[in-house]
């Protein structure tokens, strides 16, 4: 009887136990995760400071779930370090937890840059349940009416939006010359920053937070931050929100190696036998660029966790890649922005685009020899899983290319024997 | 299990199956109040898939291995294990459009009124799904499929 451990419980390590017990019914599971509750959907915390979603809603595995796949979670506790030799994971209580299948799946944290002031009451950042908490709970204790934003990415980007539905103006302050930047091309991010701006946002880019400072009457409370350039924006909160890198503590000094995030081959497998890592922690495979790299992502953590349960339980499993790939709903306006949407000064790709001011609707496609490599669908993404398919597949497209992008582009435009391979017709 | 299979041959493009499943998922199950006066919109989960003079019908596939329930942010998105059926909880979705950006057939729609996705459920509790009980050339057909 395997003895599986898993660091971790959210995305990655939800997929991996579910892949272990659709194969091994009897060996032991065990999942540690310092979060109380972790099997909650980590992308909704947004939903949860707007108020929209309470904590119940979030829960993406009922409560039962680690006890109806026979696994023993033990949650609201850290694991502080690792023995690779008598293959054992130690809690913070020093409990020992013996391993024979590994899995680290211990996720990102935020990443905080050193900034005068950072420790001031009011400073948070957005990434688990607790930081929504407090949030929600700061902005009730002191009546917060405003907030800068550090970073105008997905998270940037989410928790903007859930404080401007709380009635907070908001101020995003991003480094970049635009909003977005890592998903969406100029375009792209300029109809995004419009709806943005029409809510009431306060957008800087160019620049960043230099110093945060505090309230006339307590220093020790956030009042403002100080910008770059040496404007001073007041505001009651300040959310970082630059982006996550692997947690990688656990595995510090260990034999396994770690370039940003840990180095995984297509089974998920560490350079140390028995050992696995997925999700935010890291470097998977990106079949777009065709290497691999962090992508921080939920769906990717999900499957990367399926694969790597697979291959601990002993059914031999590679991971096909995942590629940077978002779907976005913020502010009004849907967009799916997939691979190398954004190619600079690349001759060896041919970009078709579309655009309609009138319905706001923006398409476009970026090619490399009749393949498709990137794809932006702002305003109309019904139909982005069919393209996303084409890329993902590496479909040739020559023969249908002029039709991609019309209105009326559907399965009925696929050639037939694609839409045989894909089994829509009889 | 049970899948709705399109006959391309057959279809003419009508489109009644979309006005059905509009009906069949409406409040009041009234063709004029579910298309001129109910609000929310009652949402087609089937779409005609027209490149002249190829049509057919297009609807949830409940894949074997669907990406959609992989990807799904919020748990919404599961795989009955004994029927097969890929099942949407509304209660659950935030509306994130995850599954539309990987669901190969664009078979999830946006049902922005409630901000959350709109699919096929195989007109649970019909004999029979709307569509196919409604398509006047038999074009859909409700049967036994290998996954």
């Amino acid at each position: 009887m395997a003895k599986y451990v898993i660091v971790g419980a959210s995305a990655a390590g939800i997929g991996a136990v579910e892949a272990i017990r659709e194969i091994d019914t009897a060996g032991t599971i065990t999942v540690i995760s310092d979060e109380a509750c972790p099997q909650y959907s980590r992308p909704m915390i947004s939903d949860y400071v707007s108020g929209k979603a309470d904590f119940n809603k979030m829960k993406c595995r009922d409560d039962e779930f680690w006890k109806q796949l026979k696994a023993e979670a033990i949650t609201g506790k850290k694991a502080t370090a690792l023995n690779l030799t008598e293959k054992t994971v130690t809690l913070e209580s020093g409990e020992k937890v013996p391993y024979e299948k590994l899995l680290l799946a211990t996720g990102g944290k935020p990443f905080v840059p050193k900034m005068e002031g950072q420790e001031k009451d009011g400073v948070f950042t957005f990434t688990t349940i607790t930081d929504a908490q407090r949030i929600a709970a700061k902005i009730d204790a002191i009546k917060a009416k405003s907030a800068v934003v550090i970073g105008a990415g997905l998270i940037g980007l989410s928790v903007t939006e859930a404080l401007t539905k709380r009635g907070l103006k908001v101020t995003m302050v991003e480094l970049q010359d635009k909003i977005l930047s890592l998903l969406l091309d100029p375009q792209a991010s300029e109809m995004v920053e419009g709806a943005v701006k029409a809510a009431g946002v306060n957008i800087v880019t160019g620049q960043s937070v230099q110093k945060i400072i505090g309230k006339h009457d307590n220093d020790a409370a956030v009042g403002g931050v100080i910008l770059t350039k040496g404007d001073t924006v007041q505001c009651d909160l300040v959310i970082v929100a630059i982006g996550v890198i692997p947690r990688t503590e656990l595995v510090a000094g260990a034999a396994i190696k770690i370039n940003r995030g840990i180095i995984v081959d297509n089974t998920m497998q560490t350079n140390v036998p028995d050992v696995y890592a997925s999700g935010d922690v890291a470097e998977a495979y990106d079949f777009v660029l065709g290497q691999n790299r962090l992508l921080p992502l939920w769906p990717l953590a999900m499957q990367e966790g399926h694969v790597a349960g697979h291959n601990m339980a002993g059914q031999k499993s590679t991971y096909e890649g995942g590629t940077n790939m978002s779907s976005l709903k913020y502010f009004g306006i849907p967009i799916v922005s997939i691979g190398l949407a954004n190619p600079k000064d690349d001759p060896t790709v041919e970009v078709l685009v579309k655009s309609d001011f009138e319905r706001k609707v923006y398409k476009k496609l970026v090619l490399r020899n009749n393949v498709i490599v990137g794809m932006t669908m702002v305003n109309c993404i019904e139909r982005a899983g069919v393209i996303f398919y084409l890329l993902k597949n590496g479909i040739n497209i020559k023969k249908f290319k002029d039709q991609l992008l019309v209105d009326s582009f559907c399965l009925a435009t696929l050639p037939a024997s694609l839409q045989k391979k894909m089994n829509v017709v009889q | 299990m049970k899948k709705i299979v399109a006959k391309q041959e057959a279809c003419m493009g009508c489109g009644l199956c979309e006005v059905h499943c509009t009906v069949a998922h409406s409040k009041t199950k009234d063709i004029i109040k579910a298309y001129n006066s109910e609000r929310p919109k009652p949402i087609s989960r089937v779409t005609r898939e027209i490149q002249k003079p190829v049509s057919f019908a297009i609807q949830c596939r409940h894949c074997e291995d669907a990406p959609c329930v992989v990807a799904c942010l919020t748990g919404a998105m599961t795989k009955d294990p004994k029927t097969g059926e890929v099942k949407h909880n509304k209660d659950k979705c935030m509306g994130c459009w995850t599954c539309i950006m990987v669901c190969p057939y664009g078979a999830i729609k946006m049902d922005k009124e409630n901000k959350v996705i709109a699919k096929c459920d195989l007109c649970q509790g019909l004999k029979e799904p709307a569509c196919v009980a409604n398509c006047p050339n038999q074009a859909l057909e409700f049967k036994e499929v290998r996954s």
